[in-house]
Formats: C-alpha cells, structure tokens, sequence
C-alpha cells in the first residue's frame, strides 16, 4: 500500500486538519512506515473469527428512562471560547464568497 | 520531619499525634518545589490542598474517618476535579476547567483524600516517553538524561520521587505500568471496566482503564477498593460487588501456576540483562514450588499493529470532539466559515502525535480500507481474547517484561514505529481487558530499575494484588 500526496489530502480533509508541504512530507513517510507495520495483520489467517466489537461486560445495560438535568446552562457554557448569555457562536456556515 | 511508608502506617501517625494532615501536605508541596525542574506536576492545588488537610486534622477525633482521610494524591492530567483545569496535557483544552468530577475522583474525595495537583503527561495519552506533552518532557527523578516512560509519566514520577502518596494514571496500551517500571514504582491496570471512566478523557474507549500508582501493594488495594465499582454514567463497568482488595492481600502460602511466552523473551529487542534477571527470578519461583512454564504464543508480532489500528480508530473519532465550539482554544484569527475554523483550531492546537495518530485512525476507517484493516483488527482481538482464556485454563498468572528496555534518553526514538514497539509487553493486557501490574523487583546494572510484569484473567484483581504482595516480600526478605 503506497502513501501517495492525494491520500494524505483526503485524510487531511476526514480529520478537518491542514498541513503545509514540509509537514506533510513528513507526515507522508510516517504514515507509510505506519501502514506498513500495520499491514502485518494481512499475514493471518482469521477466516471464521467473528470481529470484537464490545469489550463491555454485558451487551445491554438498562435502565428506566428518567428526566433529570445534568448541567445548568451557565456550567454547560462555561468553557465556551466564543458565546453570547444563550448560544455558542460560530463563523458563517457557509460562506458566501 | 514528615515520612511516608504505608497509608496505614500514616493513619497510625496521625491517631498516635507524631504527624497531622497539614505535616503532610506541607511536605509534600514543598517536595513539589524542590523538584520543579522534574515537570512532573502542571498544577498544584496548594491553598486548597492545606485547607483540606486543616479541615481533617480538626475533625479526627481519635478515629479515621474514611478509608483515604488525609491521604495526599495527584491526578493525571486527563482526569476530572471539578472546578479545576485539566488539559490532557494539550494546547486544544487551555483553560478548560472541569464542570464535574470523574467518579473515581468523586469516590477519592469521599473517603477523605486531598487532591494536590494534576500531573503532567503524553498529549491525551499519547506516548511512550512523555516527550509529547505540550507543556513539555518530564524527567525521570532516578537519572535526569532519561524519560520517565508515558504516557503518565508524570503521575509515575509524582510517586518516585516523595511528592504525593499515590497518583492516577490513565492506562490504554501501557500508560501506567511502563512508566512505573521506567521510575521503579508500582503500577496497577485493573481489569477492564473495574474502575468508571467517567470523567476520564477518552482516547480509545474499549482500552481506557484508570492505574494506580503506589510505593506498595497494600495502598495500591486500598485506592483501587475505593475507586471501582458499578457506575450509573459509564455503562462498562462491572457491577459485581467490589471485593475488599486490602482486607483480602494476605501473603498466603499457595502454590501458583504462572506461564511466559517464549516469543516474548526470545524477541530480539528484550534487553539480554532484563531477559536473565527475570530467568533467574523465575527459577526462584520453581525452588518455591511454583510451577513455570514456558508456553507458545504465536500472536505476539500481532499484537502491537492491532493495537494500533483499533486505538487510532477509536481516537479519531473521541477527538472528533475537539472543534472549538463549546470549549477549549477556538482560532479566531482567520477562519473564513465553520469548517474552516473547526481545521484552522485543531491544526493549529493539536501537537504532532496526536495527528499522526488522528490521521492513522481515519484511514483504517475509511471506505476502501475498514475491511481489510479494522475490521481485520477487531478478529485478531477476538482470536487474542479466545487464546487467552483458553492460557487461564491452565494457569493463574502470565509473567511478561514490562518493557524492552529500562528508561531511555530523551529523544532516542525519533521513529513513531520504533516508539510503538516499546509498547510490546504492555499492550496485550488492554487489547484482551485483564488487569496486569508492573513490580518494581529488579536493578539494571546500567542503574536505572525496572519490573516484572503479571498478568491475570479478568475479575482476577485480588489473587493479583495477593501474588504481587507475596513476591515483593519474598524480596525484601532475601
């Protein structure tokens, strides 16, 4: 499997990260070295083998549903970098330009 | 002058009046100073830490009340005290402070501990070393030229070096056990879903577990007995009852039927001293009348790709979170529309790692490449898992190194494969859930120590804790 230039873009764009050309030089030949070892894993045999997906005790906890608050407004907007006394705010969503 | 050997040595103390809480903390903040340039802590609680002391010492009429009264604990930076910042130790969660307490926190507080300060750590636990964090390296207190392991690397060094009684850590494929064998501690990973991770930031959620740090086993039973248990905000925990970890550690004279893998101790990376002064302990074992056995274990070149694989998925999608909305750092600078600001903030605040790492996980996740990587991964666990009750079947306990090497110079591994094969003996325990500790027994004659590693299958906290405390006695006693 080869890293290629249009690889690291589309994963750039999945992980909503932007890298200049040195670090992407660099993240290109990390990612291949990466992959490489990785793909060690081809050399089993795992016909048959149901994959793991719960590592959990049981596969449902239940419980009854009750409302109940968590976190007053002002605790919940406490962290925000960018808000008004109600809302976190944002940049346009799309931008007309 | 204020010494800590045991919690119930320090409880002793203060009922007999030769120390109080406050002696305590003011000890240890002033050990925290003294040894600033260890980086160790990003924080450090003190006002609030001497009050609480204060507060304690007032109270205690000639009884202890609460199973941690006084005892002095530091918390990896990953975990949640209300009111308090916690940062993961990077720049994306400046200035954040937690809006409540991780239940392992809340459960500490309610046994009268004394929260002292956050410890400095891998960026969201990612990392070997502890090169990674953003608020830079930890040193190892045993030689200042070496890293401290990670990613807890400052929790493990907390406890070295006398700045806290015993500390949390954060566990996913070895966080807790290697930097205590780097730092000559002991280090606990309960089972999977002993402790709630609520409150805990996540990086690979079917891997996270919280650790213990201690000088001893008895203190590292008693944190654990006090932490774990059934949690309504994290639906993996175990609700069986929590057995009474340090009531139950006797040091009972029972024959154990331990095992270790060939591939292990024959890999080529092992350390040759490491490798022979486990050989040696292990005849020690058998002239004691255990039984050891050597055993084939096939999947150990495996283990670390499908570690990696199956924790970068998980990361990427836990740090999916991380967009500059509702909290933490927000590039404000130049973002044209969202989606612009939501790339220009991670770029901009997320360290090189963590991308890395991000990256990975979105190509094993993505169309084309799930099948054959992830997918692929998630049956090698399930293979893991199968060979591994089938080992518990014949034996109590799997003896491992706990790294290949004792701790090394900063800057040694520059490769990020080099760095994940230090992970090989440690990542095993996350990737099948069982509770493993790491046993500060031996001495490099390079100087710097290291462990041996136990294993056990899962639930099996106690006989763990059991066999531990005999083997650090047997020791000492020789």
């Amino acid at each position: 499997m080869e890293v290629t230039d249009q690889l690291i873009d589309h994963l750039a764009k999945l992980s909503k990260l932007s890298f200049n050309a040195e670090e992407k030089q660099e993240l290109k030949s990390d990612l291949q070295k990466m992959i490489s070892f990785v793909e060690k894993l081809q050399e089993l045999d795992t016909t048959g083998i149901e994959p793991l997906t719960h590592m959990g005790y049981s596969d449902n906890a239940l419980r009854d549903d009750v409302v109940k608050g968590m976190v007053s407004r002002e605790e919940a907007m406490l962290n925000a970098p960018v808000k008004d006394d109600q809302f976190f705010k944002v940049p346009k969503v799309i931008n007309p330009q | 002058m204020f010494r800590f050997t045991t919690i119930k040595d320090y409880h002793n103390a203060l009922l007999n009046g030769t120390t109080t809480c406050v002696d305590a903390v003011r000890f240890y903040t002033q050990s925290i100073k003294d040894q600033q340039h260890l980086n160790a802590f990003l924080e450090v609680f003190e006002e609030e830490a001497l009050a609480q002391a204060l507060a304690l010492d007032n109270q205690r009429n000639g009884s202890i009340q609460g199973k941690l009264h006084g005892v002095v604990v530091a918390l990896k930076d990953v975990i949640c005290y209300k009111g308090h910042k916690v940062s993961a130790a990077s720049r994306i969660l400046d200035n954040f402070t937690s809006i409540y307490n991780a239940t392992a926190v809340e459960k500490l507080l309610a046994e009268g501990a004394i929260i002292i300060g956050r410890n400095n750590c891998d960026e969201f636990a990612m990392g070997s070393s502890n090169e990674n964090s953003a608020f830079g390296a930890v040193k190892n207190a045993a030689d200042e030229t070496k890293v401290p392991g990670g990613s807890s690397g400052g929790s493990a060094v907390a406890v070295q070096a006398n700045m806290c009684m015993v500390s949390l850590g954060s566990d996913t494929g070895g966080s807790v056990r290697q930097p205590a064998d780097f730092c000559g501690v002991v280090g606990l990973k309960p089972g999977y879903g002993r402790i709630s991770r609520y409150g805990l930031i996540a990086y690979a959620s079917s891997f996270d577990q919280i650790g213990i740090f201690g000088n001893n086993i008895e203190d590292v039973a008693l944190t654990l007995e006090v932490i774990a248990g059934a949690d309504e905000y994290d639906s993996t925990v175990s609700t069986d009852a929590v057995p009474e970890f340090s009531e139950l550690l006797k040091t009972e004279d029972k024959k154990y039927r331990f095992c270790y893998f060939r591939q292990a101790f024959e890999n080529a990376s092992l350390d040759v001293e490491i490798r022979t002064q486990i050989e040696v302990f292990m005849k020690t074992l058998t002239d004691a009348e255990h039984s050891v056995e050597i055993v084939d274990f096939e999947l150990l070149d495996f283990i670390v790709p499908v570690y990696y694989v199956l924790t970068t998925a998980e990361a990427s999608s836990n740090l999916s979170r991380y967009d500059g909305v509702r909290f933490g750092y927000r590039n404000t600078a130049n973002s044209a529309d969202l989606s612009d600001m939501y790339t220009n903030t991670r770029s901009e605040a997320f360290g090189k790692e963590v991308k890395r790492r991000i990256m990975l996980g979105n190509f094993v996740l993505s169309a084309g490449y799930f099948d054959a990587y992830f997918t692929k991964a998630q049956q090698v666990r399930q293979l893991l898992i199968n060979q591994t009750d089938q080992l518990f079947n014949n034996y109590d306990f799997i003896i491992l190194p706990t790294s290949p090497t004792t701790a090394f110079s900063f800057g040694a591994h520059k490769d990020p494969v080099e760095m994940f094969l230090a992970d090989i003996y440690t990542v095993y325990a996350n990737l099948v859930g069982i509770p493993a500790i790491s046993l500060p027994l031996f001495r490099h004659q390079n100087n710097m120590p290291f462990s041996l590693q136990l294993l056990a299958s899962r639930d099996s906290e106690v006989s763990l804790l059991c066999v531990s405390q005999n083997l650090l006695h047997q020791k000492r006693d020789r």
